[in-house]
């Protein structure tokens, strides 16, 4: 086996990175190989049945954009570009210690720095199809689906069968319902667990290559919630219920959760990549063919590169109604077009609801923080 | 007791005060400077010398330096007491609030006396105030000048630029090919009302009343130029600089 290799720059990193890289370097030194992806559309089962370590590569902070802006256009996604300034920097012990990765056509410039990522890491592009209401779009994902568990059975020489596909999905539907059953606790009011705990909660999630362990602890912070709330007794709390939809927002949290926080509200639900939309799409385990299994649960995710989307305006008045959201943000981030585009059809949608609604633009920056804060704050004021 | 509003904005800071009848007995503007504490304590002392005493008196601060009022029991958002302190100035329930003010414009939604909807510009400068204020400047004229140049204008000229930084330089480009002060200024206004109309597109405001409250209410010809813009006329008020330390004195009123 190589040598594995530490980044050149690996003595200046703070603490907490440089375990995150000795973590990971103990794992692969185990013998694990490691899958990096990004987006909620990557179907995690066949990455699970080859034994590979799955993390996601989402990059969610400004410190490594001025870097990734020596390649790439400045007025791009700031998640894109945060994501490929981690790649060339080294600064992420994920992307850096990622034997593949795997990118998906789903926006344009996710698609095109894809190809940029691909002269540095060896990366394995899904196409999806973008139209989910064609018959052929489903037959389409379906043999992708099937294209992918061959690349990945000869890239690590583990044999995929359709039951080690089943058992995967079982474990990864048991980590759905986790999941799903801790964001249901904030049905409840005053709502038990703060909004940025509860994100960022799930997001570390991502990076737990543990399932089981995955599994344990989310089921253990439900019962830790449950049990303060019921101890707690019946508490009334002023406080605004506010549904997030929109983009990933795990780098911009402080800046909106945080502010919606400090304004009186508090968030209910993320209808997000990283909140229920994706939790509650899960695989039928009881499926002949699990590769179809996989395609159909996949497919059913609401994200706006579809055309028409009407899966995401088919599950928010569900869950408006079910979390008993009062008014509901969508946070787009600069320059994504299909969501920014999508506000329109949203706030039509909340309207119709007579669900007071904002739309929110921002990016990794703190230049419009203040501005967000009274944005917010105001929004929370007509609420009352 | 005395219901006071302080509207800390990032050029000027506005006092407001009502009595026990909710009549104004006082309102006063001053630059909020660099220290927007110092700026709020002195008026604070302006408002104390007519016999007002801040024990006897309950305080809402509102504007982007609201919450580093020390003294103030509570605060509102600019947005909230824009809406409030307009529908109280101009006698209506159902009306569009245009603010355009130092750092951000804001366009307010206002239905039975509440804010229904509201859009703010949330980045840079364009289409604020400090936007006329440094395009004057580059003219070298006030901004009362800059207007009634503007109303002179023969040719009508457009600015581009959205991005105050990038209108300067255009600015700059247009005196040097010798296009006249009337120009540019009618260039400079047209290009702030078309961002509001743009702004009100998007909050899917089409007829109404529209009030213009902050600072430029005072300047008849930005009132012309955004009622032909917008196709209505837009409509203001002596007191509508004062729109919001009104509504943050009528916060504090209804403050139990």
């Amino acid at each position: 086996m190589e040598e594995l290799k530490l980044p050149e720059r690996f003595e200046e990193y703070s603490e907490g990175r440089k375990a995150g890289f000795l973590r990971m370097k103990a794992a692969k030194e185990g013998g694990r190989k490691v899958a990096g992806y990004f987006c909620t559309y990557t179907p995690l089962e066949v990455l699970d049945a080859a034994g590979l370590l799955s993390v996601s590569l989402c990059g969610m902070s400004s410190e490594t954009i001025p870097a990734a802006e020596t390649v790439l256009p400045k007025n791009l996604c700031p998640l894109i570009k945060s994501s490929y300034g981690f790649a060339i920097t080294d600064k992420c012990p994920y992307t850096y210690w990622s034997d593949l990765i795997i990118g998906e056509t789903t926006c344009d410039g996710k698609k095109k720095m894809y190809d940029l990522l691909a002269q540095r890491k060896k990366m394995y592009i899904l196409q999806i199809p973008q139209g989910i209401d064609r018959t052929y779009s489903r037959k389409l994902w379906i043999s992708e689906i099937r294209r992918f568990i061959d690349f990945i059975s000869r890239e690590t020489g583990v044999e995929i069968t359709n039951e080690t596909l089943r058992k995967a999905a079982e474990r990864r539907n048991e980590l759905r319902r986790a999941r799903s059953e801790l964001m249901e606790l904030q049905r409840l009011s005053p709502v038990p667990i703060s909004g940025q705990r509860l994100y960022k909660f799930m997001e570390g999630l991502n990076f737990n290559f543990d399932i089981e362990e995955a599994i344990a602890s989310t089921r253990a912070l439900t019962a830790e919630i449950r049990k303060a709330y019921e101890e707690a007794g019946n508490v009334k709390k002023e406080e605004r219920r506010i549904l997030i939809t929109g983009c990933p927002i795990g780098g911009v949290l402080e800046k909106v959760v945080g502010a919606i926080e400090r304004g009186g509200g508090a968030v209910v639900c993320y209808e997000n990549c990283s909140g229920i939309k994706a939790a509650r799409c899960f695989v039928d385990t009881e499926r002949e063919d699990m590769a179809e299994a996989i395609a159909d649960a996949y497919l059913n995710i609401g994200c706006s590169v579809m055309s028409p989307n009407t899966r995401r305006m088919e599950n928010l008045p569900g869950l408006i109604r079910e979390f008993g959201a009062e008014g509901v943000i969508d946070v787009i981030l600069q320059t994504c077009t299909t969501y920014m585009i999508e506000t329109r059809a949203v706030r039509k949608l909340c309207e119709g609801l007579n669900i007071p609604y904002m739309s929110l633009e921002t990016d990794y920056s703190q230049e419009d923080a203040g501005q967000i804060d009274t944005r917010i704050s105001a929004f929370i004021e007509t609420l009352c | 007791m005395h219901y006071i509003g302080f509207d800390v904005g990032s050029t000027c800071t506005k006092a407001a005060v009502l009595d026990e009848q909710g009549s104004l007995v006082f309102s006063k503007v001053v630059p909020t400077g660099w220290n927007c504490i110092e700026t709020a304590g002195s008026l604070l002392g302006d408002i104390e010398a007519q016999g007002i005493h801040k024990k006897e008196a309950r305080i809402v601060a509102t504007g982007y330096g609201r919450v580093s009022i020390p003294f103030a029991h509570k605060t509102v958002t600019e947005i909230s007491c824009h809406g409030k302190g307009a529908a109280w100035l101009f006698k209506s329930d159902a009306f569009t609030v245009i603010d355009i003010g130092g750092q951000d414009t804001k366009i307010i939604e206002i239905k039975d006396d509440r804010v229904q909807n509201f859009i703010m510009n949330d980045k840079c400068s364009a289409g604020t105030g400090r936007f006329l204020d440094i395009m004057a400047g580059t003219l070298g004229v006030r901004l009362d000048e800059l207007c009634e140049l503007a109303r002179q204008s023969q040719n009508h000229i457009s600015i581009s630029s959205m991005c105050t930084v990038f209108a300067e330089s255009e600015v700059v480009s247009l005196i040097g090919r010798g296009t006249s002060k009337e120009d540019i200024a009618y260039g400079i206004v047209e290009s702030i009302a078309s961002k509001v109309w743009g702004q009100l597109g998007r909050l899917g405001i089409n007829g109404g009343d529209c009030y213009l409250s902050g600072g430029l209410c005072e300047l008849p010809f930005i009132l012309e130029m955004l009622s032909e813009k917008i196709g209505a006329p837009v409509k203001s008020a002596p007191l509508a600089r004062y729109a919001g330390a009104i509504g943050a004195a009528l916060y504090a009123q209804n403050m139990k």
